[in-house]
């Protein structure tokens, strides 16, 4: 189908000038045995008619959180997205422009970063933060390595109630590297703090934790600084940004890195990318820190203006001596975000926060009274994801409710098989109080009869 | 600017001797122009042991990154602490305001075997 | 200049409400001492306000839609809309990631497809779709290369890439842990083959390299390197950068690859976003196939399903799958060309190039001066006796209204400027581009200082990066 603008008279009057007979003569240098000569294997596409038509059927094949009312999260959340998000994203101006290379024609781009910087900063409560990582896993994975750059140690902590998924990530990333992984245990719940004290020592580079972590549980950052008390050892926290805004934020709690997963800051599901990893740290680290930063200056006038800065930390300039290869941001990601945190605003999100913690805190209450369900975690705070424990086979309960049109959550077991029959729950300000009742409802009905349906 | 009396390296360091078997090491006019605009110097720490030919010193300007080679080996007796706050004294007074570091040397002829302004001169221009 | 969105903000102004919280709905008592009961202090808008802020914002950019883009190695071409609408769809942008296979047939689907298409084109055997843009793709295969040896138990530290090689490639080479070591250009830029046999011993895990290579130039003796490389038990890596040179015509895995990375983001239209999201799929040859991250897409019968089960895998790189939304448009993009309209795409990039760097190759200085491939690199080293120097070229051009190329890149060309035009550019869009080249030129013998100031028009002049550096303003300060 046409995508190259060449009209045929286009083509003869380049190949003259070039004194070629064929397009064929430009590639005469590739060698005989490298060349593609399995012409069969080519097929001619198809118009954009038939293309649409293709993919919507193929969307149609996939069930969506539209499809199910949905109460699933465990890293990716189900929120609501201002119209005006979109309309922001669908501009050219912003989605096929490239990095900022040039910044004199490039301003929209880096003043938004640097605004974006300012409010992933705020709500962390922490000094600086870049221009952003390709998802939180892979923020998280950097802030380690940045660990082991900035204290020249070996040995990383990481609490086993991060979100196992992201543990692997940060393991991937850490192949190779001249490092030891410690798992913290679990206890009810939480990060085992008396385990941590005792595995904490003069090598330790960093103490990794996730806030609220993978089971819903607001994890006692203040218990975790007071045991660190090697000045060295850095305390690396992967926070919920949307949380932070409604709990204590973990740059007051003496955090020396803070990350995060953006997605649920007005970036839709996307079968889980692309995400937006967040990367925040004090400003003494900067020049250990991945990715991109942006600061402002002035141009030659005096004019206010903005800049990538800090490239000679980069793959482009320090080549094999870089702390990271990274060389892009999420740049779309981040004016999803920046539009999403402007939109809803100082009060707007903390709105967000708390009803959704409101919701899911009736949702724990109304499910937890009915015989066959009760809190995994009884003693534990948590903000707007729950884990409980269903006497009897929680597959069987998801299974039935998915009959039901609800994504019920995510059963635990696949990722601690110790924990058998855990369903963790995630409630977002979008589910209405009718469709919780429902949804206690279908579980009771489930349970009465024993769990055969 | 090559000031006479100084010694060089063929990479653009210059010592000056100090004292008995102590030099002071820092950059020559042509390194710090090439470079540009300096923002940035990580500074070795005092007592480090250092061989010849060490990469001791990283200065940053806002694209590049060089290496500061030792042109002696020995131990680093002082540091110029200056550049932390105004990395940029390596721009405006590479020869005086600028220096670096400051070694006592394990083997006083190295110092010998640099460069003397003359030869460098060729090497710079 | 336009404000800052901060400096819209007024006290008690809003955007976007929400539905009432139900009475009944509390607290839970056991959050309270958590709580933070202070406001985070964000901007407090109206939607017009933010609507007006970053339209404005938006104005002040360059990007494709506007005009040529020939930054060398990204491969700007333009995006088709088509893309755009599709990965909007619902079935693709609103699926949770922890849906289960039955719910995601179409995408896996898509994906499994896609891979198909993939392997036609690379002559792989296997792909995933995890890694986020090509520097994580990178990652992936020099992980692949360290777990490979690792569990053949052989000890190999290093890793070689050529001097005209991407910032990239030694980088990632050191997040695996490999000591990098670097081999000159030959005379016809390529990979010199007696520095390489020198260099390739049992120490070395292999070699990452581009093809065509970061001059536009491609490796006759690709073969050959090939050889030396597996002779010694090594791999051999394909940065994929330059994949839009050869597409249809020349494969990685037939010159002798064992991974390579794509750039969805570059070779198959997704837009780059501002910097981002990219999408970087590596794909291996049959040997290396449990090496993969998980999960990777399968089928069995008629359904699809992800599989985690591979033995020797390097684990995960994406909390999740990857840049999906992304891997979508790069499907639509494949679809509508067909694997013959994606070699009529490269063979368009190639004749786009090489007409441009006959036209230019006197005005300003070609080193390396052969045929290209769907890039070549000039340099500007002849203005420097007028004072003029590349960046000064390349910040006039923002005046004419075109964005530069990439500049002092690859470091093996002295005052280089790299330059791709791809195919989508007509050539009346590659005569303007070489009147305004050819104006330049003679503007930096006659007016140089016209060079020193440029630009000119945009909406400001040169940003005074050294003081970005020195008296850092990385956030707002300002109370909210």
């Amino acid at each position: 189908m046409p995508y190259t603008p060449h009209t045929e008279k286009d083509i003869r009057q380049m190949l003259d000038y070039l004194g070629y007979d064929s397009v064929d003569r430009l590639f005469k240098d590739i060698p005989a045995k490298a060349r593609f000569k399995k012409e069969r294997l080519l097929q001619p596409g198809i118009s954009e008619l038939e293309v649409m038509r293709l993919m919507k059927e193929l969307s149609a094949k996939n069930k969506t959180v539209d499809d199910y009312i949905c109460f699933m999260g465990g890293g990716a959340y189900d929120r609501f997205i201002p119209a005006a998000v979109d309309h922001i994203l669908s501009r050219p101006e912003f989605y096929t422009a490239y990095t900022p290379y040039q910044p004199e024609v490039s301003q929209g781009t880096l003043q938004h970063i640097y605004e974006f910087q300012t409010m992933i900063a705020r709500i962390y409560g922490m000094e600086v933060a870049n221009a952003s990582m390709y998802d939180g896993a892979s923020a998280l994975a950097e802030a380690a390595i940045m660990a082991l750059h900035t204290t020249k140690r070996k040995k990383l902590l990481i609490s086993s109630t991060v979100n196992p998924y992201w543990i692997r990530v940060v393991e991937s990333y850490l192949y190779g590297f001249d490092a030891e992984i410690v798992m913290i245990d679990e206890k009810g719940g939480e990060t085992d703090y008396e385990d941590l004290a005792g595995k904490l020592d003069d090598r330790t580079a960093a103490v990794l934790l996730q806030y609220p972590n993978a089971l819903g549980i607001v994890e006692e950052l203040q218990k975790v600084r007071d045991r660190i008390t090697d000045a060295k050892t850095l305390f690396i926290v992967m926070a919920d940004p949307v949380a932070s805004v409604f709990i204590k934020k973990p740059g007051d709690c003496g955090a020396d890195i803070v990350v995060g997963e953006g997605q649920q800051l007005g970036i839709p599901l996307s079968f889980g990318g692309p995400y937006l990893g967040l990367f925040t740290f004090r400003e003494k680290f900067i020049r250990q820190a991945p990715g991109r930063i942006i600061g402002m200056t002035k141009d030659r006038n005096g004019k206010r203006g903005f800049v990538m800065t800090y490239q000679t930390r980069e793959q482009h300039i320090r080549r094999e001596k870089a702390t990271s290869n990274i060389c892009t941001n999420q740049g779309l990601m981040t004016v999803a975000a920046a539009v999403y945190l402007s939109l809803m605003g100082k009060a707007g999100l903390r709105e967000v926060a708390e009803q959704s913690h409101k919701k899911a805190y009736y949702l724990y209450r109304q499910l937890t009274a009915l015989p066959g369900i009760e809190a995994s975690y009884p003693d534990k705070p948590f903000v707007n994801e729950f884990s409980v424990t269903v006497k009897g086979d929680a597959g069987a309960l998801k299974a039935y409710l998915k009959k039901k049109h609800f994504l019920a959550g995510i059963l635990l077991e696949h990722q601690y098989p110790g924990k058998k029959n855990e369903l963790l729950i995630a409630v977002t300000e979008k589910r209405t109080r009718d469709e919780m009742d429902a949804f206690v409802r279908e579980c009771a009905s489930f349970l009465k009869e024993g769990g055969e349906k | 600017m090559i000031p006479a009396g100084l010694k060089y390296t063929e990479t653009h360091e210059w010592a000056k001797e100090m004292g008995k078997n102590m030099i002071r090491v820092g950059i020559t006019d042509h390194a710090q122009a090439e470079l540009g605009d300096i923002v940035y110097v990580n500074l070795p720490e005092i007592g480090k042991e250092i061989s010849k030919g060490d990469e001791i010193v990283e200065v940053e300007s806002v694209k590049a990154v060089e290496q500061i080679l030792s042109p002696v080996s020995g131990k680093v007796i002082a540091v110029n602490e200056a550049l932390e706050d105004d990395p940029a004294l390596l721009n405006s007074d590479c020869y005086e305001e600028g220096w670096i570091f400051e070694i006592e040397m394990s083997d006083p002829s190295e110092l010998e075997a640099l460069l003397d302004e003359k030869k460098y001169k060729e090497i710079a221009e | 200049m336009e404000r800052l969105i901060f400096e819209y903000s007024e006290p008690g102004r809003r955007a976007i409400g929400l539905p009432l919280c139900d009475e009944q709905m509390e607290r839970d008592p056991r959050l309270n001492r958590h709580v933070d009961d202070r406001l985070t202090p964000l901007p407090e808008v109206s939607e017009q306000d933010v609507m007006r802020h970053y339209v404005s914002l938006s104005t002040l950019n360059y990007h494709v839609d506007k005009g040529m883009y020939p930054l060398g190695s990204c491969t700007m071409k333009y995006n088709p809309k088509v893309n755009e609408t599709v990965a909007r769809l619902e079935g693709f942008s609103h699926v949770h990631p922890y849906s289960a296979d039955e719910d995601i047939q179409g995408l896996l689907a898509l994906m499994f497809d896609l891979e198909k298409e993939l392997k036609v084109i690379t002559g792989m055997d296997k792909f995933t779709f995890q890694p986020s843009a090509g520097a994580q793709g990178e990652l992936a295969g020099i992980k692949i290369f360290r777990k490979y040896f690792d569990l053949k138990g052989e000890k190999r530290t290093k890793i070689i890439v050529p001097d005209s090689a991407h910032g990239t490639n030694p980088a990632t080479s050191a997040m695996a842990g490999f000591d990098v070591i670097t081999i000159p250009s030959n005379r016809q830029g390529g990979v010199d083959l007696s520095a390489l046999e020198e260099a390739m011993t049992e120490e070395v895990a292999g070699l990452m390299l581009t093809n065509p290579n970061t001059l536009g130039l491609f490796d006759k003796n690709i073969l050959k390197i090939a050889a030396i490389v597996h002779e010694k038990g090594g791999l051999l890596y394909y940065d994929g950068a330059n994949l839009n040179a050869c597409m249809g015509l020349s494969r990685p895995g037939d010159m002798g690859f064992d991974i390579v990375h794509l750039n969805l983001h570059k070779t198959f239209s997704t837009p780059h976003g501002g910097g981002g999201p990219g999408s970087g799929p590596i794909g291996v040859k049959e040997h290396l196939k449990a090496f993969l991250p998980v999960p990777v897409v399968e089928k069995k019968g008629r359904r699809y399903y992800l599989d985690y089960d591979l033995e020797k895998s390097i684990g995960k790189l994406h909390g999740f799958f990857g840049n999906i939304g992304v891997v979508v448009k790069a499907y639509v993009y494949v679809k509508k060309l067909g694997t013959l309209g994606l070699r009529e795409a490269s063979r368009m990039a190639c004749l786009n190039a090489n007409y441009l760097q006959k036209k230019l190759r006197k005005k300003y200085h070609l080193e390396y001066d052969r045929l290209c491939k769907h890039e070549f690199v000039l340099s500007g080293a002849k203005f420097k006796k007028y004072g003029v120097r590349t960046l000064d070229i390349a910040k006039r051009m923002l005046d004419y209204g075109v964005h530069a190329p990439t500049v002092y890149f690859p470091l093996i060309v002295d005052e280089a400027l790299m330059i791709e035009p791809t195919e989508t550019e007509s050539k009346q869009t590659l005569d303007r581009f070489v009147d305004i080249m050819t104006a330049i030129a003679e503007e930096a013998r006659k007016n140089p200082d016209l060079l020193h100031e440029a630009p000119l028009t945009t909406p400001v002049s040169r940003l005074d990066e050294a003081a970005a550096v020195k008296e850092p303003d990385l956030v707002y300060k300002g109370d909210l």
